[in-house]
């Protein structure tokens, strides 16, 4: 795969910089639940664009950003109203709201703008593509030259306006958007409004939808905004960690994505296929992989700690069973050969009998310390009656809790609470 | 408005196409798009209710990749690629499994339904478009042409053929007739999902049967509205019914009869006026039909909720008004005439603007409570009956959220004043019986009340 500057070194450009200010953006979406607002904004562009080019016959790039951005804005003062007025769910609204705006757009390019290059599809699909620099030079190290500032396509300096101003807004207001985006009444009461700062976080999204689909196209735009913030969010609980993560994946699924349209198709011989997409494939992939493989939250990762807990709680189970056999009680529970195996293993039962040896009898007994104390508490504290008292105890025990010494001899039972160890 | 439509349809035509004697292929058209339109309009009353309404956009965008890939399989295969049933095949595989992806994400990770439905939504339609661009190239599909599949995004009734539209209303046919048999059993997993599963119904599969009734709506939806906008029959015409009535069955029956004339009326249109793609024509009527609704309906539209609202806000004024001229007259002992120039000040008192005095007065005098003297107005017999009523229920009310609702002494009257024009009468009369017995204990009642 070759790169070229002419031909590669704008779109790329477009597309980390769309998934740059559409990542730090959309972050706020996935924390306030408003993700598919993002989806509204993007499907009402369209007439935005089409009224625009109607009022003043030009097709230049800040007509087209302003119209689409009255047309954002618009979407969200509709949403608010609708919900209000009507009382319809969030959710509806905008489904009402933007699937309308649409049709409208779609209505009027086809009756008005038909014989103009304005079209539905490069606003749906993206024509990241198109950016290329025809009179650009072959070679890399000849972009390092004043005149590439000159070259710099007009959708590319709008990204970047909007990528500066979506960083300046978030970096400045960090504190009061966090606070907002967690509790917007605590911040309406700390004296700044939430609701300001919501139409101007919504006049930001409009702004980053605008500038991005021109380059990923506005269906993209969603993928855009919410995998990102929602990748992050799966693999962190920290505000700053996911501001940082999702501004790093869009823009490695940005790069992966385009380089992937043009790599693995030429690999096959076939043409290149959408970059837009693929970006879209890339950001897919990645969430998939984080769902799976997150080292905290991931599928795989919660199969694996349920594994283990399943099999403590067996051995501490069986441990706990020898103990009250060896008090008198009979083994009621049936344990798996392969928990007895791991046991002896492990050195805490004795080979080849059912007996535990000293370091799982002080195992067992600090359990049965922990079974019995709860069952305490749960009697003589929460007012459980004492033939109940059991079941809950027989979950609590397995809690890693730090073990309190000293305390009460016997249980309810009337049996006797091994002693902690000092 | 359009210039390139030379001369407008006349009456005639319009006429014509609408009372389906516009040629068979016209007919059949419109009468699929009505078909389509009551089907959605019905499956989307519930999926409205479980407020799925965007589930419903993802299935609808993810059936792109399933058509291109149904294409690419049919052509790999030797067929044409063009055939219609095998193209909603794929598209209906493909959002069932967009479906399904949401509901896994929801399940298996701690995101939210809106940010699923977002993730699937944008992901399927990348797929989509990346299929869509590797089909334009004749190398890529042994020379079969992928014209027809772009229609499916915004559709194109225009060039639908009678057999189009009856394997559409076949599919609309299905969904109205699964939704009529499960009637029942629908409305308990929508409003009562634990009374569903403890009456042992399949809770998981009827809850997946008016998800497969969405997707079948969206697949029927594709040739005439095209995927992005297939979101909005299944949306608008609930929502705007849902404005008209509260009964789920009136809800039911109105949102299919909305959705069926948007798509009758949005297919006629299209079909008289040159190039005004269907698709939207439809969800623009279905638009206006909301609109309208919103403004007009009865029930919850904003006309009938402002004027509910100034009638009340009226109502209240006025009693207000008796209230303070019978206190006044009984403070007096019995001087029952009220100055022009202490109405106003009282008018001042409660913040009322300047139209509402003379309306409430008026009002009044309407009523025979209040009559015109000298100076200023004079309660009358029945207005002392009614302001002493009036007076009487501020006092209980005052008393009952002093004793029972716990409410602070100086709270009391500004929340009595509020709530004694929402009481029924059966409901004072409840509490006065109640509450007699609190009032005769010496010291127990608050400002003594007037018998």
């Amino acid at each position: 795969m070759n790169l070229a500057p002419n031909i590669d070194l704008f779109p790329i450009l477009a597309a980390v910089l769309a998934a740059f200010c559409c990542g730090l953006l959309g972050n706020y979406l996935v924390l306030r639940r408003l993700s598919l607002m993002g989806d509204a904004m993007s499907h009402s562009v369209l007439p935005g664009l089409v009224i625009a080019f109607m009022l003043t016959g030009s097709r230049a790039a800040p007509v087209m950003f302003l119209g689409a951005l009255m047309a954002g804005i618009t979407t969200v003062v509709l949403v608010e109203l609708i919900k209000r007025l009507g009382r319809v769910e969030p959710g509806a609204a905008m489904g009402v709201v933007f699937s309308v705006l649409f049709a409208l757009g779609v209505l009027l390019i086809e009756r008005v703008a038909r014989n103009t290059d304005l079209d539905a599809d490069c606003v749906l699909h993206g024509q990241l593509e198109s950016l290329f620099w025809p009179d650009g030079p072959a070679r890399w190290l000849d972009v390092l030259h004043p005149a590439t500032l000159a070259a710099v396509p007009p959708q590319v300096w709008t990204l970047a306006i909007t990528c500066a101003v979506s960083f300046v807004f978030v970096l400045v207001l960090y504190k009061e958007l966090r606070m907002a985006a967690f509790d917007p009444a605590l911040a309406t009461a700390q004296g700044f409004h939430a609701s300001i700062l919501h139409y101007a976080l919504m006049v930001l999204v409009a702004g980053a939808t605008v500038a991005a689909f021109e380059a990923v196209g506005s269906i993209l735009v969603i993928a855009m905004l919410i995998v990102p913030a929602a990748i992050a969010r799966l693999l962190t609980d920290r505000m700053p960690t996911q501001l940082l993560l999702s501004t790093t994946i869009a823009v490695v699924a940005a790069v992966m994505g385009y380089l992937g349209s043009i790599a693995l198709p030429s690999a096959m011989d076939k043409p290149q296929v959408n970059a837009a997409g693929s970006i879209a494939i890339a950001l897919g992939v990645l969430f998939f992989v984080a769902m799976l493989f997150g080292p905290r939250d991931g599928v795989l990762a919660t199969a694996i700690r349920r594994f283990y807990l399943t099999r403590r709680i067996a051995l501490d189970d069986l441990l706990a069973a020898l103990y009250r056999h060896e008090e008198g009680s009979p083994i009621t529970s049936r344990f798996a050969p392969k928990v007895y195996a791991r046991a002896r293993r492990s050195g805490l039962v004795m080979p080849g009998q059912d007996t535990l040896t000293e370091a799982g009898r002080q195992r067992a007994a600090e359990l049965i310390r922990r079974h019995r104390l709860w069952e305490t508490y749960l009697v003589h504290r929460a007012g459980i009656s004492a033939d109940h008292a059991h079941e809950p105890a027989e979950h609590l025990e397995h809690l890693a809790e730090p073990l309190p010494s000293g305390g009460p001899q016997h249980d309810p039972h009337g049996k006797a609470i091994p002693p902690g160890v000092e | 408005m359009s210039p390139a439509s030379p001369q407008p349809p006349t009456w005639n035509e319009i006429l014509r196409v609408l009372t389906f004697q516009g040629g068979y292929n016209t007919n059949a058209v419109l009468a699929g798009a009505a078909m389509l339109g009551l089907a959605a309009g019905v499956v989307g009353v519930f999926a409205l209710l479980r407020r799925r309404s965007l589930v419903a956009d993802a299935i609808g965008h993810a059936t792109l990749p399933g058509i291109v890939l149904a294409f690419l399989t049919a052509v790999a295969m030797g067929m044409s690629g063009r055939s219609l049933p095998v193209l909603l095949l794929g598209a209906a595989l493909a959002s069932a499994l967009s479906v399904a992806c949401i509901f896994a994400i929801i399940r298996y990770t701690r995101l939210r339904e809106d940010a699923a439905i977002g993730i699937v939504l944008g992901v399927f339609f990348g797929v989509g478009v990346v299929l869509l661009s590797y089909v334009q190239h004749p190398g890529n599909t042994g020379g079969a042409s992928p014209a027809g599949l772009h229609h499916f995004i915004y559709g194109q009734t225009a060039a639908m053929r009678a057999g189009d539209a009856f394997v559409m209303a076949a599919l609309a046919l299905i969904a109205v007739g699964v939704t009529a048999a499960l009637f029942k059993e629908f409305v308990l997993v929508t409003f009562n999902s634990e009374h569903a599963r403890v009456l042992g119904l399949p809770f998981t599969l009827l809850d997946g049967t008016m998800l497969a009734l969405v997707v079948l709506v969206t697949v029927a939806g594709l040739q005439a509205v095209g995927l992005i906008l297939v979101i909005a029959l299944l949306i608008i015409p609930p929502v705007a019914a849902r404005l008209w009535t509260d009964r789920l069955p009136v809800l039911v029956v109105c949102a299919g009869g909305l959705g069926a004339c948007s798509g009758y009326a949005g297919a006629a249109a299209s079909a008289l006026l040159p190039r005004t793609p269907a698709g939207s024509v439809i969800v623009l009527s279905a638009g206006s039909v909301f609109f309208v609704s919103l403004l007009a309906a009865p029930r919850h539209g904003v006309v009938a909720t402002v004027l509910r609202r100034i009638t009340l806000r009226l109502r209240i004024a006025g009693e207000h008004l008796l209230e303070a001229a019978y206190e006044h007259s009984v403070s007096r002992r019995g001087v029952s005439t009220l100055s022009s120039r202490s109405l106003r000040a009282m008018e001042r008192l409660w913040g009322w603007p300047v139209w509402m005095g003379p309306i409430v007065v008026h009002g009044l005098r309407r009523k025979g409570h209040l009559r015109r003297t000298g100076d200023g107005y004079e309660i009358t017999g029945p207005g002392v009956v009614r302001g002493a009523r009036i007076a009487r229920n501020h006092r209980l009310w005052e008393q009952y959220l002093r004793t029972h609702a716990d409410a602070a002494p100086g709270h009391v009257d500004w929340s009595a004043d509020m709530v004694e024009h929402v009481l029924s009468p059966a409901l004072v009369a409840e509490l006065e019986a109640e509450l007699l017995a609190a009032e005769r204990q010496p010291g127990r009642s608050p400002e003594g009340s007037p018998a």
